[in-house]
Formats: C-alpha cells, structure tokens, sequence
C-alpha cells in the first residue's frame, strides 16, 4: 500500500507539485508586500520544475507503471497517468512559461504590473493540467471551469482599461453559458451510461450497455461547450473581442495555451466515446456527428481566415486567424483516428509556439496606453528593429503553414489523418482557407519589410527577457518543422 | 554521392556563414556570396564523373528515413535531366550574384543570403526523390523569391511579388492533397507499407500504372496545375510578365533561367512517370494550351514598349515549345524538352542580363528611350545580340537545337496525332525573328536620337566576366549538342519505352503487324521496368 502511494505520488508529481505551489504562490503574494520579483521567479522556477518532471515521466517512460497501480489510492482513480497527459502537461508549461516571461515587461510598459498575474498564470495551468491528467468527466469539467475562471479574471487584469474589462465581461458571460452546455452534456452522457469515468464509458459502450439517443445528445451538448472554448464556428464570436480586449501577452496564452486544453478534451471524448462507439452496431449517429463536425471545421477555417483579410489592427488579425486555426486542430477531431488525434495534438503544440511568440511581438512593440497595433506601425519595421522583423518572419510563415516551418507540417498531418479517414473535402476547404491566409500574413510582412518608415514608427524598446520567448518559440518552431519525426512518433506511439 | 550532398548544402552552408559576417563589410559579404556559388558549381562538375550516362536509371542514390511512421525519408539522386539542371542552377547562380555587384545597393548581406537560399532550394527540388521533401523545396523557394522581388525590385514589386507568392501557392496547394493522397492510395492499397502511407518516389513510380485512371485524371491535374502555373503555360501566365518585370536583374535571371524549369522538370518528372495513363488523355489538352501560349506570348511581345516585359513574355512563347515537347511523349520531343530548358536558362538569362546592363546605365527599360546604342557600345551590342539569335533560334547557336527536336517530336507524336501542333507553334519561331530582331533594331541600330545616351559606357570587365561564359555554352549546344543530349538519352529512353509499353502494352503482342514507335534499343531496360 505504502509502496503504492509513493508511486501514485511519483506519477503525480507534476500536477500536485504546481498545484501545491500555486496555492503557496497566491500565500506568497499576500506576504511579500511590494516585492514583485520574488513572484515572478518563484513562477519560472515552479513551472520549469513541473515540466522537468513531467518531460522526465515521460522520457523514463515511468507512466507505464500507472498500469501496474491496482488501486489508486491517492486520487481513486480520478487522475490518469497515460503518456500523452505528461506530453500536454509539458506543453501547457511551456505555454505558461514563456507568456509569463514575455509578461513581464509588458506590464511594467504598462504601468499594471500586478503580482497576482503570476499565480493567475500558474493556476490557469493547474487547470490545464487537471484536463490532462482527467480519467472522469467530471474531473474534465471541473479543469475545464478552473482553467476558464482564471482567464477570465485574466482577461480582464487591466481593470482600469474599458477593453479589458468588456473582454472579461463577454468571456464570463459567454463561457458561462458554454459551461452550462458542457454540463449538461456530461449529464445526459451519465444518464445514458450510468458512469463517469472514461474507462467505464468504454466499456459500458462495447457491451451495448447504454441508451443511444442520451448518449449522442450528450456528446452533441459537450460538444458545443468544447467549441466555445477553443472558438469553433458558430460559437466563435467572442474570440475575437476578447482576443483583442485582453493584454496582448494573455491572449498569447488564451488562445494557445487554452485551446489545446480544449482540443484535448475533445481527444478525451473522441478517443472513449466516439471511437468507441463507431465500432459498435448503431455508427450512424457517429458518423453524422463527424459529418456535422467536418462543416462545423470548414466553416470555422473559411469564416476566421476570410474575416481575418479585412482586419487592419494586428492584434484583431491574430485572433480572426485563430479562430481558424481551431478549424484545423477540429479536423484531427474529425478524422475521429489515432492519426487525427496525433494530428490534433502535433497542431496544438506547434500553434502554441508560433502564436505565442507573434503575440509577445506585438506586445513588444504596443505602447503603453494600447496603440501602435495598426498594420501602417508596422511600416519600415525591419530597420529600427532587425531581431523582431525575422523572429515575426517565422511566426507568420509558420502560421501561414510554408515549409519548412513547423506549421506546414502539422497541417500536412492533420490533411493526411483527414484524406485517410475519407474527408477529401475537408481538406480541400483546408487547403482553399490556408491559402486565403497566406494572403493577410504576407500583408503583414509586406508592411514590414517591404514600406518605408512612416512617422507613426514605433518607440518602445528592443525586448529583453522576453526575447528569450521569441526565441525559443523560433527555434522550436523551426525544430520542429525540420524534425517533426520526434513528436510525432512519440505521439503515434503513445496513442 | 557526397558530391551530391556538398552541392546541395554548400548554398546552405554559405547562407548560414553570411548571417554571421558585420553586414557593413560589404565587400566581403559580396565575395563570400559568389565564392561559395563557384565552390558549389566546381563540386558539381564532379557529379558529372561519378554519373554513367549509359545507365537509365538513378543514380548517386541515397536513402535516410526522416519520419519513420510516415515513411517520408530524406531520398535524393539524379538522372539525366536532373543532372543537367543542377549543373544549370550551380551554373546560373554564381553569374546572378556577379552580377548584382554593382546592382544592389542596400541591405547587401539579406540579398546574398537569399539568393544562396534560393540556390538550396533550385537544387534540392532537382534532386529530391521524395514527394513530400520535393514540395518542402517547392515551397521553401517561395520565401526568397518573395523577398527578393519585394525588397530590391521596381516601382511595382509589392503587387507583382504578391501575385507570384499567391499564383504559386494556388497551384502548389493541390499538390499537396494529390501527394497525400497518392501517398494514402499508393501505400495502402499497392505497396503495402506496414503504416499504409509512402512518398518514396520510386516506390509510387513502380506502382503508378495501376492507379485506377479515374483517380489518375483528378491527381494529374492536382501535380500539373502547380507545374503549369510554374512553366507558365498560358492562361496561368500572367503573373510572370508582373514578377519579371519587378525583379532585380539577378532575381529574373534566376526566375528564367531556373525556376521556370522546376515547373517542365515537374511535368516530366511526377506528370508523366506517375500519371501515365492519364498523361496520354490530356496530353492534346495541354499541347494545345502550349501552342497556343507559343503564338500568344509571341503576339504580345511584339507589342511591349518595355524591353524586359518583352523578353518575359516571350518566355511565355520559348516554354512553350518545352511543354509540346514534354507532352508530344517521344524520345525527340522530351530530349528537345531538356536541351530546351538548358538553353532557355542560359539565353533568357542572358537576355535579363543584357537589359539589366542597359537598366543600370539609363533607369530605364523603354525602347523608346534607346536607339542607337551599338555606335557606343560596340562589345554590348556583339553580346546582346547573341543572346538575342539564340533565342530566336539561328542555327549554330542553342535555340536551334532544342526548339527543332521538340517540333520534331510533336510531328511524329503518335499520341498528338496532328501535325498541326508543329506547323502552328513553327509561326512562333517566326514570330521570335520578328519581335526580338525588332526589338534589337530599335534598341541598337539607327542614330542615337535620345541625347541622354551620348554617354554611355561599354561594358566593364565584370560584365565581360559574365557573359563570356554563357556565350561559351550558347555556342556549345549550338554546334555540339551531343554532349548534353547524351547525358539524358537513355533515362529518356527508358521513360518512353515505358510510357509506350503501358499504352500499346496489349496491342503490340496481340496485332502481328503494327508500326514500330520506338525500338527498345536496351534488353536492359526492358528488365529494370
């Protein structure tokens, strides 16, 4: 039993450890008075520990032993310790971390540098980690509501400024009711199967234990709260206003950090219940639901990426263009295969990178009070700022899925995963919506390396920390795109 | 083999070397550029002593897998007509740095950089055998081209580099779901990959003729589209005259001279090796595209009042013939197809040269503005003007060569069918005498009635030390044309025998008499099939 506790305590570690120190962190903010770096290390230091650990689960290969734990006496059986939970654990970390050292000068430029931010940041990922690490629904909902609240309150962390606070406003009302939808999914999904926890779903589903027309509402209920949260179509329209409202380093992290949080919940579902579901005798309803997602994936790639073309603020393009790049991410959901769920992940984790280091650009060079987000103080940018001209050289290429940036190849492999499960279409509208978005991101660069300087040029200061940011997120954005083979076999493997 | 690779990543290499030099150490960054083309053009003499001409298949073939559960590898060698042009490209880019010496006047260190980027890119696309690292290529030569013609191009960059990125990323893009998809098909259901899915080119090519012709048609065009748009084959011309005409003097000398051959070496290469049946179904279709861009890009250069619009268009008209040539589907069409690229590189190429000589002196590309300039500079105009006869196609120099093989090829096609191929694209030879010997006289001949041309200087040495080489080779292929034909004889060879076999495969043993196309010449061929 000892013996067992300790392993569960093992497998554990990372999910406890950040979420015992991000408790800690909020205590610390409450002691050290004015003091605000002590809170901003003690982050780093607490969210590298929590993806050492998890990237040394993963690499040791310890979670085999989850397998091996007849009870769990710790969680009871709550938590799951499969391979691809470590793997999002390390990608929400480095998520955190990099917005969080990117943060840090922003809001001293903008005269609101808050300690709470920091643990703000820290429980976000707590959250994260919970959709991760989720062996029940309602362990999924509860992260899924504790990752939610806390950007909330994030969204709106400039309190003083009227965007800010409507961006928060509209995300709390909006999610909320998103929330609702989720819920009640779960709900009806437990009525149909009388169980919580995933495995039993499963199992309760190949014995054709369960009510069919409660299930697949269920399923279409959680469905629509998961796509207000990674900004899916029809249920995108907030993405944009908080996108653009929130401080520009937060909608780094909401539209990264928290989308993949949401496409693994989709993963989550799609791997217990619809693939599991599809093999049994009554698959229609299935397929019609990947039929319903399939357009849902179209539309949300074709609305963000043509309504991103008419945007002349950058920071309003990025978040159109997010929008579409959920419509990607949905495509592995679609495909309802391994493949696709490999696919999926491969996109999310690319995306974090490359959306998060152009958001940190653009809360580079934003001024105090919010201006300069216009495409025209963009102009002439390569020669007053020759670092951040190339590192937006990749973000943007890689965004806009060229070669041989890691964006291509993840839209290489989710079109793959989608052909191979029958969705030509699909991925013809994919490839339709990526060339439209080559469009707006060349415009980008076109303002930046091709026009002369205007007089609006920009004034603030070359990055410090957080050129650390942007270039980690370039080199793992080029990384990756060279040598996908790493990531994408371990998640082949780890299925 | 490791020739190969050093030809292939010295560009990168230097590249990389040139991001680390002080950008105001002008000088050096210019010499390092070209120092790094001219080792990667003498490494590439060597691939031409490690390859057996008389041997039709690859060669110089190298294997290592990239991303296992994809089957995607790192699989590059050549053959015959990917040989020459990389020789083309390792030939080309060292000229093209040369000559913006004088050319580029601002942010040196980002220009040459990209230009040996874009030398990676041309080479890798000559050698990859892999689909999928054949698109990262393709694609991967966007990027400079994209900043190379916005950053140092003319009045009108931004519109025209714009145009091109979207023209190529339009046809590029259903490349990519047709290789997904030939992946899938090929994988699954024809070699059966453990994982279900390849992009090994020789893999594909081994199975290619038992695509259903059903899925052959959609797949064809989803490759053709974006090779076509490459070429371009009119009506997915227009943005060439545009790019063209916007380009710094090296970016169209390297946009003519070989990234135009990425889209023909495409056709041949993936078109009419995996697609074989459908290729001989739309092989009229596209001829008749090509001849009429023959006569059509002929028609309109005629009428340009500026001298590189005029020289892009009838680039329009001189591809042309290669495309007939490729699709015509017989030794001599796509023999004079390959011989064709060559000497469209080196004589467009030289052409872009010659107007970039004139463009520094004067700012200006109007004919008009000119007249009279052979009085003053009289070893300009010996230059010019064999540019200018090369590619109008005067016996003795290389135009000759290539545009009578591939006419040649489409009159006896068996697959085309009509001699009316040949007779109508014939008029745009004529055509090519008219607008380039109208163009010359306008530009070279009569008295000097601009004042502002008094001046002008000859040519200097490094402009000299441009030409002199390319003059070399236009007057090679002209009188010569065995040595690079050779080279490329028997893979074509091989391809055709190939093709006819899939195409007439029944009949030729069924019928006892049935005119002969071509004589399998090499037992040998026959078992590598």
């Amino acid at each position: 039993m000892a013996n067992e506790i300790l392993k569960e305590l093992m497998l554990g570690f990372p999910i406890f450890f950040l979420s015992a120190t991000g408790i800690l962190l909020v205590i610390i903010d409450a002691l050290t008075g004015k003091n605000k770096v002590i809170n901003y290390i003690f982050a780093i230091i607490i969210l590298s520990l929590t993806i050492g650990s998890s990237g040394w689960i993963l690499l040791n290969q310890y979670y085999n032993e989850a397998n091996s734990l007849a009870s769990y006496p710790i969680t009871k059986g709550m938590l799951a310790y499969n391979g691809y939970a470590y793997i999002f654990d390390v990608i929400f970390g480095v998520a955190a971390l990099l917005t969080i050292i990117a943060a840090r000068e922003y809001n001293e430029r903008a005269e609101f540098e808050y300690k709470e931010f920091y643990s703000l940041v820290v429980l976000a990922t707590v959250g994260m980690m919970m959709i991760a690490h989720s062996a029940d629904l309602l362990l999924m909902f509860i992260g899924i509501e504790f990752m939610s609240i806390t950007f909330y309150v994030l969204a709106g962390y400039f309190r003083k400024k009227i965007t800010s606070v409507e961006a928060a406003l509209k995300y709390f009302l909006l999610g909320a009711f998103a929330s609702g939808f989720l819920l009640y999914g779960i709900a009806l999904i437990y009525g149909s199967t009388g169980t919580l926890t995933f495995q039993t779903i499963s199992q309760k589903i190949l014995a054709q234990d369960y009510n069919n027309l409660y299930l697949i509402l269920g399923i279409t209920l959680v469905f629509i709260g998961l796509s207000f949260k990674i900004a899916a179509f029809p249920f995108h329209q907030w993405a944009p206003d908080v996108y653009h409202g929130a401080p520009t380093v937060i909608s780094g992290f909401l539209s990264t950090a928290g989308k993949a949080a949401a496409i693994f919940a989709f993963i989550l579902i799609g791997k217990n219940i619809m693939f599991v579901a599809i093999r049994t005798l009554d698959s229609n309803h299935i397929i019609t639901l990947q039929n319903i997602l399939a357009v849902l994936s179209a539309a949300t790639m074709l609305v963000g990426n043509i309504t991103a073309i008419a945007q002349n603020n950058v920071k309003r393009m990025l978040a159109y263009s997010s929008v579409a790049h959920a419509g990607y991410m949905l495509m592995g959901i679609v495909a309802n295969t391994p493949d696709g769920w490999a696919g999926a992940s491969f996109y999310a984790t690319v995306y974090v990178f490359m959306q998060i280091g152009s958001f940190a650009i653009v809360a580079n060079l934003e001024g105090k009070e919010g201006e300069y987000l216009d495409f025209s103080h963009y102009s002439g940018l390569y020669k007053t700022r020759p670092f951040v001209s190339a590192m937006m050289v990749v973000f943007l290429l890689s965004l806009a899925g060229i070669p041989p940036f890691a964006g291509f190849f993840g839209k290489y492999y989710i079109f793959k995963s989608a052909i191979n499960a029958g969705y030509l279409w699909l991925t013809i509208v994919g490839i339709v919506s990526s060339l439209i978005s080559v469009y707006f991101y060349l415009r980008l660069l076109i303002y930046i390396y091709f026009r002369e300087a205007s007089e609006q040029t920009l004034h603030t200061g070359e990055p410090r920390a957080a050129g650390f940011t942007l270039l980690i997120s370039a080199a793992l954005t080029v990384l990756l795109g060279v040598f996908p083979s790493y990531l994408i076999e371990l998640l082949l493997y780890l299925r | 083999m490791t020739e190969l690779f050093l030809t292939l990543l010295i560009p990168l290499i230097g590249t990389i070397a040139l991001l680390f030099i002080n950008k105001e150490q002008v000088k050096l960054i210019k010499y390092a550029a070209f120092g790094f083309s001219i080792i990667a053009f003498i490494v590439s003499l060597t691939l031409l002593l490690q390859y057996t001409p008389n041997n039709p298949n690859l060669q110089l073939t190298y294997e290592k897998v990239w991303i296992p559960s994809l089957d995607i590898g790192f699989r590059v060698g050549i053959d015959g007509m990917s040989l020459l042009l990389v020789l083309l490209t390792t030939f080309i880019s060292p000229i093209a740095i040369y000559s913006s010496f004088d050319a580029i006047k601002k942010r040196e260190k980002s220009y040459y950089s990209l230009l040996l980027l874009l030398q990676f890119g041309m080479t890798g696309v000559f050698i990859s055998l892999d689909l999928f690292l054949f698109y990262i290529f393709w694609e991967l030569i966007l990027i400079p081209m994209y900043f190379i013609i916005g950053i140092w191009g003319g009045k009108d960059r931004i519109y025209a580099t714009v145009k091109f990125f979207l023209f190529t990323m339009f046809g590029s893009l259903p490349m990519l779901v047709g290789i997904i998809w030939l992946g899938q098909f090929v994988g699954t259901h024809l070699a059966h990959i453990p994982n279900g899915f390849t992009t090994n080119y020789e893999i594909i090519r081994q199975y290619s003729h038992f695509i259903p012709l059903e899925f052959q048609k959609w797949l064809f065009w989803a490759f053709a589209l974006s090779f076509l748009i490459k070429v371009p084959v009119f009506p997915l011309h227009t943005w060439l005259p545009d790019a063209h005409t916007e380009a710094p003097t090296a970016g169209s000398v390297i946009l003519a001279g070989v990234l135009l051959k990425m889209g023909t070496y495409g056709l041949i290469r993936f078109n009419l090796e995996l697609f074989p049946q459908a290729s001989f179904m739309y092989a009229s279709i596209i001829s008749w595209l090509a001849v009429f861009g023959i006569v059509y890009g002929a028609l309109v250069a005629m009428v340009q009042s500026d001298v590189k619009r005029l020289v892009a268009y009838s680039s329009v008209s001189h591809l042309g013939f290669v495309v007939l040539g490729i699709f015509s589907i017989t030794v001599e069409g796509i023999q004079g197809a390959i011989i064709q690229m060559v000497n469209h590189g080196l004589s467009t190429g030289m052409l872009f040269l010659c107007v970039g000589v004139l463009y520094e002196r004067r700012h200006t590309r109007e004919i008009e503005e000119f007249g009279g300039i052979a009085r003053i500079m009289p070893a300009f105009t010996v230059f010019f003007a064999i540019a200018m006869l090369a590619s109008v196609g005067l016996p003795g120099l290389n135009g000759f060569v290539g545009e009578f093989l591939t006419l040649l090829g489409a009159f006896k096609s068996p697959f085309l069918g009509s001699i009316w191929f040949s007779v109508i694209s014939a008029t745009g030879v004529i055509f090519a005498a008219v607008y380039l010997l109208w163009m010359f006289r306008r530009v070279m001949f009569g008295t000097i009635t601009n004042p502002s041309n008094h001046g002008l200087k000859d040519i200097n040495k490094r402009e000299w030390a441009t030409f002199l080489p390319i003059v070399l080779f236009i007057v090679w292929i002209g009188i010569y044309p065995s040595t690079f034909l050779q080279l490329s004889e028997n893979s074509t060879k091989k391809l055709v025998n190939r093709l006819e076999k899939i195409k007439f495969g029944k009949e030729r043993y069924e019928l006892p008499v049935v005119p002969e196309i071509t004589k399998p010449n090499n037992s040998n061929i026959e078992n590598n099939q």
